[in-house]
């Protein structure tokens, strides 16, 4: 089964003159433990594209499966239950400020069904563990640096057990040398868990981790990519 | 017990209180202030309410008559004082007592004005006094002209208790009758009278010639021990005319009470002040609620996005103004034991803290943050975790 299947998915914002269509016909597979870029000029509806993968929004039209879910037609109660298999990674990182990394990774952690406190504690220590963080558990976000605190949100995101990974330019505030190094530690992580990743970026130098590449421009995906 | 413990999670909401410390003291510094606001308005109006009946309280009776057209104790109606003798005939009643009740004349011996005083007249042989050094002091009331004066009385009666203490006869007038300060007692104002008088019901008699001697204004009955109150007021009540009414001691002293909250605007006045300490609480749980929702609204719309559940982030909220509840109760609860403390000393109004009182503001507390926190949700559906990426 695939992870995120899309067929002919189009989305617009506006109505009548004000009506804006960013996704058109789009047509998308992704299989578990696959890596997939998505690159593309700003404003062509990636961020869009994401946000509709990830059970964020409501589907117009068009038919959107994720990890065994129809997402078009969907509910706003099924969509949250269909996010919790779905781990993202933003931009800016999206910590929660007044909880220590810990803190953070367990709030992914809390989310799984049927673990004891122990049980998820540790799950969030060990997951900070492979990022590299054990020694920076009890620092509360304003004390690390840019590359912990996007080291701490993949911890974050992957201790719910996501079988999907999305991420919206997950290297834009870090510098080259530590976004390669977070996007690495992504894909190896990810792959362990045989997680499908998702990532928007414009970063050209993190292009090779990919197994796949994809360009979008105007809401199209281009063909050449696929 | 056990798997609840183990079910925990992260305690989102106290650590969103407690690692912003400003933000939480400025909370509990509201919570507190309105607290405190609602204790001393609802204190004050329960002690004046209290200190209306320090006279009624003198007595030691089980039940009480008195005429049906008395409205309070400064409008004391007189009926006859025959009634008083035939309860006598019931078989659970052991005593009776007459005294007589009402505003008198008192000239200030210093200035020579005059103002209403509450005097009493009782039977000095048999006073039916609940404190045993009062009825000591009755004894000097055998002699006509003799009162005791209270010396909690205002001062605008004159320099009474000092002159007293410092061995002067102190006499002055009242309706034209000369009267002797024979000692003093301690009593406490109340709304309807400034000052109070003890004396015997001869010279009570002598100095207001107009009412008429078979009319006294309350009758004390005393009833023998397993007498069950209620049920001899209903007999009595059957038996009497409709020319008296009879009263279990604590319904003469609701009569009073209720005169003092129905009849007048005192009780409103305060309910008002204890009203405006509860908005004045809610509006600032309220701003620092909604701003602290404000400030984290990209988190909270994370959480939605990682798969929380809205009704979970609004309990967040909740549990938030639950717990400012508490720890802005804790402070308000000792600043107002401290705050009677000082009322009793500089005013001598008997406010207390009480179960009931304390329990009425604590609530008052807690429906004012979960009020607060209830509007502040209405921002956490603005949260749209469409929007953080």
């Amino acid at each position: 089964m695939a992870s995120v299947e899309l067929q002919n998915l189009s989305h617009s914002y506006g109505r009548g003159e004000m009506r804006r269509q960013v996704l058109q016909g789009i047509s998308l597979r992704i299989d578990p433990g696959e890596v997939v870029l998505l690159t593309g000029p700003s404003g062509c509806g990636k961020t869009t594209l994401l946000t509709l993968i990830g059970a964020l929004r409501t589907v117009q039209s068009g038919q959107v499966t994720v990890l065994g879910h129809r997402l078009d037609g969907a509910g706003r109660r099924q969509r949250q239950q269909v996010r919790r298999g779905i781990g993202m990674i933003f931009q800016g990182h999206n910590l929660l400020r007044c909880l220590t990394a810990e803190q953070n990774v367990q709030m992914g952690a809390d989310l799984l069904p049927g673990l004891g406190y122990r049980a998820r504690r540790d799950e969030a220590r060990q997951w900070l563990r492979s990022v590299g963080l054990e020694d920076q558990m009890g620092k509360l976000p304003h004390d690390l640096s840019g590359g912990q605190k996007q080291r701490v949100a993949i911890a974050r995101a992957l201790a719910a057990h996501p079988r999907l990974l999305l991420a919206d330019e997950p290297t834009a505030a870090l510098d080259g040398a530590t976004g390669r190094e977070v996007v690495e530690l992504l894909r190896r992580l990810a792959r362990d868990q045989s997680c499908a990743v998702l990532m928007v970026t414009h970063d050209p130098r993190i292009l090779d981790v990919a197994d796949r590449l994809l360009q979008m421009e105007d809401g199209c995906l281009l063909p050449a990519a696929q | 017990m056990k798997t609840l413990w183990q079910g925990r999670r992260i305690p989102l909401s106290w650590l969103l209180l407690s690692r912003q410390p400003v933000r939480l003291l400025v909370a509990l510094a509201g919570i507190s202030f309105a607290g405190i606001l609602m204790f001393m308005q609802l204190g004050f109006r329960d002690g004046l309410f209290d200190a209306s009946v320090t006279v009624h309280r003198l007595f030691d009776a089980d039940l009480v008559l008195i005429s049906p057209r008395s409205a309070s104790s400064v409008r004391m109606a007189g009926f006859p004082r025959r009634r008083l003798v035939q309860t006598l005939a019931d078989p659970a009643v052991e005593g009776v007592s007459p005294v007589h009740w009402g505003l008198m004349l008192w000239r200030n011996p210093e200035t020579r004005l005059n103002r209403a005083i509450l005097a009493l007249g009782f039977n000095p042989d048999d006073p039916f006094f609940v404190d045993p050094s009062l009825s000591e002091k009755t004894e000097v009331l055998k002699q006509k002209g003799r009162i005791l004066f209270d010396q909690l009385s205002r001062p605008e009666f004159g320099p009474i208790a000092e002159w007293y203490r410092e061995g002067r006869t102190v006499e002055t007038e009242i309706a034209g009758n000369r009267i002797r300060v024979e000692g003093l007692v301690s009593l406490g104002t109340s709304f309807g009278a400034d000052g109070n008088l003890l004396t015997s019901t001869e010279t009570f008699l002598d100095l207001s010639p107009q009412k008429s001697r078979g009319a006294i204004e309350v009758g004390l009955i005393r009833l023998r021990p397993g007498a069950d109150p209620q049920e001899v007021v209903q007999r009595l009540e059957s038996r009497l005319p409709d020319d008296v009414k009879v009263l279990t001691k604590q319904g003469f002293i609701d009569f009073e009470k209720n005169y003092w909250k129905s009849g007048t605007s005192i009780g409103f006045i305060f309910t008002l002040g204890a009203a405006m300490g509860f908005v004045v609480g809610c509006v600032i749980v309220y701003q620092v609620l909604y701003t602290d929702v404000s400030d984290h609204l990209p988190e909270y719309a994370t959480l939605m996005a990682m798969g929380y559940r809205l009704s979970h982030l609004l309990g967040v909220v909740v549990r938030e103004g639950f717990y400012l509840a508490v720890m802005g109760y804790i402070p308000a609860y000792l600043a107002g034991e401290g705050l009677y403390w000082f009322v009793r000393d500089a005013t001598r109004l008997p406010v207390g803290m009480d179960a009931s009182r304390a329990l009425t503001v604590g609530g008052m507390i807690l429906v004012m943050c979960m009020l607060s926190s209830l509007l502040a949700m209405r921002r956490l559906v603005d949260a749209d975790p469409a929007e953080i990426f």
